[in-house]
């Protein structure tokens, strides 16, 4: 049980660099943009084929960051400059990129064991360190002792850092032009930005973050393969909407960071409902597709009945207040 | 300061529904000339104002601004010279960022966005001078959401945004029109104000003739794509509605007289 809540949170940091990629693309710019099933496989495929090529994997874990940016730039480019609408610039983007992903890896899989992954790298100078030993010395939790905490410290430390240079990004000229973009095109191009290019730089931006993830996630998991983004934009829309439902989206600062938790939750809402006895792995995606479907509905559900339970007071005390009126009538006449 | 050369603009053309919505325009403004445009529905005032801020490509003619063509310039580039006030309130602001932060946007319109902060302490400084002319109080709510604010007081910051950065060229597209009467005046009086306290060359579309002719010191009429009246100086000053509306069905019924003899 332990062991479950606990990888889940290490997923979930990882994958909430993807959230935070698709919280840019769908948030920010209002673009709901279905590259995402291909750009994550991108940036698996060409960490893993960098890796077993030899090269280091902070380099190839780069590499794929700049695959997903060129990834996303094409759609922007579909969308602009071609004028396809946004949501089949995105499809047309997920479909090219499937074969792509085939071409980069050459097979439909490519495992890792025995490479050495960022994840392999930190956890080894970690342990050379003795800081996990300290950690559980210090919590000393008798049920369960992780394998390492690299990941988790190391992952959440990373998405903690490109949420903050997210943030900082986003209050810039530029960002805040990119946020205009997606809030009032009109507006923001009647005050001399070039929307066409902000919204092709948005959406590189965003698959980078994604592609990105990819990439951590292929080493975290030991394997790329050409299948692992199917679904995956659902994922990212449930962790935003997980998130914001939770934890709120007054600012943008408050909303990467609900996005982040909304990740963490999401991954451990899917380990509790694979522990069900009839559930099995290969429900994944319908317990995901169900996980998104209820967080879009639960949140309106709530807020008619709280408008419906407020009308009856409403109604109640009106009602109320007559028959007073009306009893004080009474005593007047008597 | 700007100048229209025989534009003409058809939409669907070659289509029944071809429509001449500008006959050859030829329209020169002086630095600091304040023009008013009325016209009925369907003149093509707005279509005017489009071809103009680069919204809409003309057919033929060419638009010329500070002396230098710009035509062929993309709308978000000829914004460098050009500040804008839409009639719908929500069109001037973006809804979902903060008074601060939509200032910022309009303040970088002359200039090259970079990777500096939007909002630093000096500009919030500069915003809030800016705010206070607006006598709104809305330099007390710089970090509210300008979907937060009622149509006037949204008006009222796009006027601010359009002008505080002194364009060349300011165009009203009947940006009071959307407004309950005492805030339409407001915003009249405020643009009457910024006009001209920083001397801005600016054309206005109105369908309100006692404005019209209240405000600027030229007046233009338009009529089915084209320039049927104009009045400046001393001539516009003595103008009355009455006046104009004689003026309008005189020129309408010469107009028609001419088609009937073509047709006859
Ligand atoms: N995009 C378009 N496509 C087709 N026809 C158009 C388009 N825009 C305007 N028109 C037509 O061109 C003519 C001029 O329109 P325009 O909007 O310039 O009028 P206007 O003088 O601004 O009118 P109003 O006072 O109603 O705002 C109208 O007949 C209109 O139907
Ligand atoms: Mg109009």
């Amino acid at each position: 049980m332990f062991t479950a809540i606990f990888s889940s949170v290490e997923a979930g940091f990882i994958y909430a660099i993807m959230a935070l990629g698709v919280y840019l693309s769908f948030r920010i710019l209002d673009f709901p943009d279905l590259t995402v099933d291909g750009s994550f496989v991108t940036g698996a495929a060409v960490a893993s084929v960098l890796i077993i090529n030899g090269t280091n994997p902070f380099i190839a874990s780069a590499v794929a960051l700049l695959a997903g940016f060129i990834a996303g730039c094409v759609t922007g480019l579909l969308h602009t400059k071609g004028k396809i609408n946004p949501l089949l610039s995105g499809i047309l983007m997920m479909i090219a990129l499937y074969s792509i992903n085939l071409r980069i890896m050459g097979r439909s899989n490519v495992p890792l064991l025995q490479q050495e992954t960022v994840v392999t790298v930190l956890t080894e100078a970690w342990q050379k360190a003795g800081i996990d030993e300290a950690i559980n010395r210090v919590i000393s939790l008798q049920s369960f002792v992780p394998r390492t905490w690299a990941v988790l410290f190391c992952m959440a430390l990373t998405v903690f850092i490109i949420k903050l240079l997210l943030d900082q990004l986003l209050k810039t000229e530029i960002g805040l032009a990119l946020r205009a973009t997606g809030d009032n095109k009109q507006m923001i191009s009647s005050f001399s930005a070039n929307t066409d290019l902000l919204t092709i730089f948005g959406l590189g931006l965003s698959n980078a973050l994604v592609a990105f993830s990819g990439a951590l996630v292929a080493q975290y998991g030991g394997f790329s393969d050409v299948g692992m983004g199917i679904g995956m934009i659902i994922i990212g829309l449930a962790s935003v909407i997980i998130g914001e439902a939770l934890f709120g989206a007054r600012s943008v600062a408050r909303a990467t960071l609900a996005v982040i938790g909304g990740a963490i939750v999401y991954r451990i809402i899917l380990a509790l409902a694979l522990r069900v006895q009839f559930l099995e792995t290969s429900d994944v995606k319908l317990i995901t597709a169900l996980i998104v479907m209820l967080s879009l509905i639960v949140p309106n559900v709530l807020s008619s009945q709280k408008e419906k339970r407020r009308k009856k007071r409403r109604a109640q005390e009106r009602e109320r207040g007559e028959h007073v009126a009306g009893a004080q009538t009474d005593y007047k006449s008597v | 300061m700007l100048e229209l050369r025989q534009i003409t603009k058809v939409f669907n053309e070659g289509t029944v529904d071809e429509k001449v919505a500008l006959k050859s325009i030829n329209l020169t403004l002086a630095p600091g000339d304040f023009v008013t445009i009325i016209g009925s529905n369907g003149a093509g005032k707005s279509t005017m104002m489009n071809v103009i801020s680069g919204k809409l490509l003309p057919d033929t003619g060419s638009v010329w601004i500070n002396g230098q063509e710009v035509t062929q310039l993309s709308e978000h580039k000829r914004a460098r010279y050009i500040g804008r006030v839409f009639q719908d309130p929500l069109a001037g602001t973006a809804p979902n960022m903060t008074i601060e932060e939509n200032l910022a946007l309009a303040y970088n319109r002359t200039k090259r966005r970079t990777l500096k902060f939007g909002v630093t302490k000096q500009r919030r400084e500069f915003f809030r001078e800016a705010l206070k002319t607006l006598q709104l109080g809305l330099e007390n709510r710089l970090t509210a959401k300008v979907g937060l604010l009622s149509g006037g007081e949204r008006q009222a910051l796009s006027l601010l945004m359009a002008t505080f950065t002194k364009p060349d060229l300011l165009l009203l597209d009947e940006h009071t029109a959307a407004l309950d009467p005492a805030r339409a005046e407001l915003i009249t009086q405020l643009t009457k104000d910024m006009v001209e306290k920083l001397q801005l060359t600016t054309l206005m579309v109105t369908h309100n003739m006692e404005q019209a002719l209240r405000l600027g010191n030229r007046l233009i009429m338009m009529d089915q794509g084209q320039i049927i009246f104009e009045a400046s100086g001393k001539e516009k000053q003595s103008l009355t509605v009455e006046k104009l509306l004689q003026e309008f069905q005189r020129i309408r019924s010469s107009h028609f007289a001419s088609d009937r003899a073509m047709l006859v």
